[in-house]
């Protein structure tokens, strides 16, 4: 494995003035962001305070009414081919796994690199059973993902998220839709990657992957980046009342 | 009886043609149809319409009615003039059938998750690598049971043919009913357990494929 996204440290991906409407709803307001290559950036903040639409908005995912998301110093293209070349370089992963349920494990991380980079088989095939043995799967290469557990599923959707050798990986949410004794295993490929000089914006409500992993913390609330700073600082002196509310409430128990 | 025992051969024959139509109709509709759904639910405006009209023009239209047009109407035109009379049939069925399988396939298109297109999306596919590798192969698996009956229906519709010329089950089941009338009950039977395998191949088709993909999906 090559190291990762860590050629020089400028901005890779940049929010400028971005809002989105949801019909009524104003849901990303006046979001300002920049993303400096190999940075983890973890975006936490209650549920239906625009994190999740942040995440998919820089790979165009969610479109945007007002701003500009740059990527690599390029502005996401409108649609079209453009679009999916863009995409290609950001990795993506859901909180639902999304694994392509028609075919198997190994072919859900090949599929991307023969069809998109038009890889060979064959190399495609030796990337993604190191990348599935690298994310502790490699033995299930030939299963369906139905027959996976969720960790299971979620470390093979890192794996081909990996195989396109993005330049950024997007995580929305990974752990939401795992058992407890699953979070682990996905948070531990995580870190791993974080380490590996990955550039990572991360959407999640697990603070202790925040705190481990993260070099910054943005904190959102009713659409708006209330709060951005290091995790120490963060968690340990919150400026914001909201972002003090909000960790008594996660962090009493 | 005897009668249509010694003629059985016309009787195979008449069925082999109705293979024949049944055959050619189900592939080109399967090619048409999935062509429809692609339009259908694909970005470009233009091409949507063409095939929301087309489906709701021709499944809105009676298939005798598409006999006609192209067997009778249309080389008033100066279309289908020359046309052997099996690929007049086999167009007529094409254009009916097709509609319905765009429907059927659509059905199976809704079926698949959202997350599916999603995730095709974010590694980079475009709509056309996306529908062909991810959306298309999961909706024919959700679509198996509707694509059987449409097929199903095709394959007995191919009976109105046999009012255009063409010597087909029907067609050969008249002729043998005004030439041997004391015997009509027999070559009922006869033509009826006909449909009645042709049918039950496609059902046992379906189920297998059913089967086959239920972990895959």
């Amino acid at each position: 494995m090559t190291e990762l996204g860590t050629v020089g440290r400028g901005p890779l991906v940049t929010l400028d003035h971005v809002d989105k409407w949801f019909g009524e709803l104003h849901v990303l307001q006046d979001i300002n962001l920049t993303i400096a290559r190999g940075e983890v950036v973890v975006v936490i903040g209650p549920s239906g305070s625009g994190k999740s639409t942040l995440c998919r908005a820089i790979n165009r995912l969610e479109t945007i009414d007002k701003g500009t998301i740059t990527l690599d110093g390029q502005p996401l293209p409108q649609e079209g081919k453009a679009l999916a070349q863009l995409r290609a370089e950001v990795g993506m992963v859901f909180q639902s796994f999304n694994l392509f349920a028609h075919k198997t494990i190994l072919e859900n991380v090949m599929l991307g690199p023969m069809k998109v980079r038009k890889q060979s088989r064959a190399d495609a095939e030796k990337k993604a059973r190191e990348l599935l043995d690298r994310v502790g799967v490699g033995a299930q290469a030939e299963k369906y993902p139905a027959q996976l557990s969720g960790g299971q599923q979620q470390r093979v959707a890192i794996a081909r998220a990996l195989a396109m050798e993005p330049k950024v990986m997007l995580f929305d949410e990974p752990t939401s839709a795992l058992d407890p004794e699953m979070i682990k295993e996905v948070l531990d490929v995580m870190v791993d990657l974080a380490k590996q000089g990955m550039t990572m914006v991360v959407v999640t409500h697990e603070m202790g992957f925040a705190r481990t992993a993260a070099d910054r913390v943005a904190f959102m609330a009713d659409g708006r980046i209330v709060e951005e700073n290091t995790p120490e600082e963060f968690f340990d002196n919150p400026r914001s009342e909201r972002a003090k509310d909000f960790l008594s409430k996660i962090l009493k128990h | 009886m005897s009668e249509i025992l010694d003629n059985f051969d016309l009787v195979l024959r008449a069925f082999w043609l109705t293979i024949q139509l049944a055959v050619l109709s189900g592939i080109a509709s399967m090619v048409l149809g999935t062509l429809l759904v692609a339009m259908r639910i694909g970005p470009v405006a233009v091409l949507r319409g063409i095939a929301t009209t087309y489906v709701t023009l021709l499944r809105n239209t009676p298939l005798l009615i598409i006999f006609i047009f192209i067997f009778i109407a249309a080389p008033d035109l100066g279309w289908f003039v020359h046309t052997p009379f099996l690929v007049k049939g086999v167009i007529a069925v094409t254009l009916y059938t097709s509609a319905f399988v765009c429907e059927s396939l659509r059905a199976g298109v809704n079926a698949v998750p959202l997350g599916q297109a999603e995730a095709a999306r974010a590694i980079g596919m475009t709509f056309g690598q996306n529908l062909r590798h991810v959306v298309l192969p999961q909706a024919f698996r959700a679509s198996v049971p509707p694509l059987a009956s449409t097929l199903i229906a095709m394959t007995k519709n191919t009976s109105v043919a046999a009012v255009f010329g063409l010597m087909e089950a029907t067609a050969r089941m008249r002729w043998f009913t005004n030439r041997y009338t004391d015997d009509t009950i027999t070559i009922f039977i006869v033509f009826a357990i006909g449909y009645i395998i042709l049918v039950e191949v496609l059902s046992l088709g379906s189920f297998g494929l059913e089967r086959r993909w239920k972990a895959a999906r």
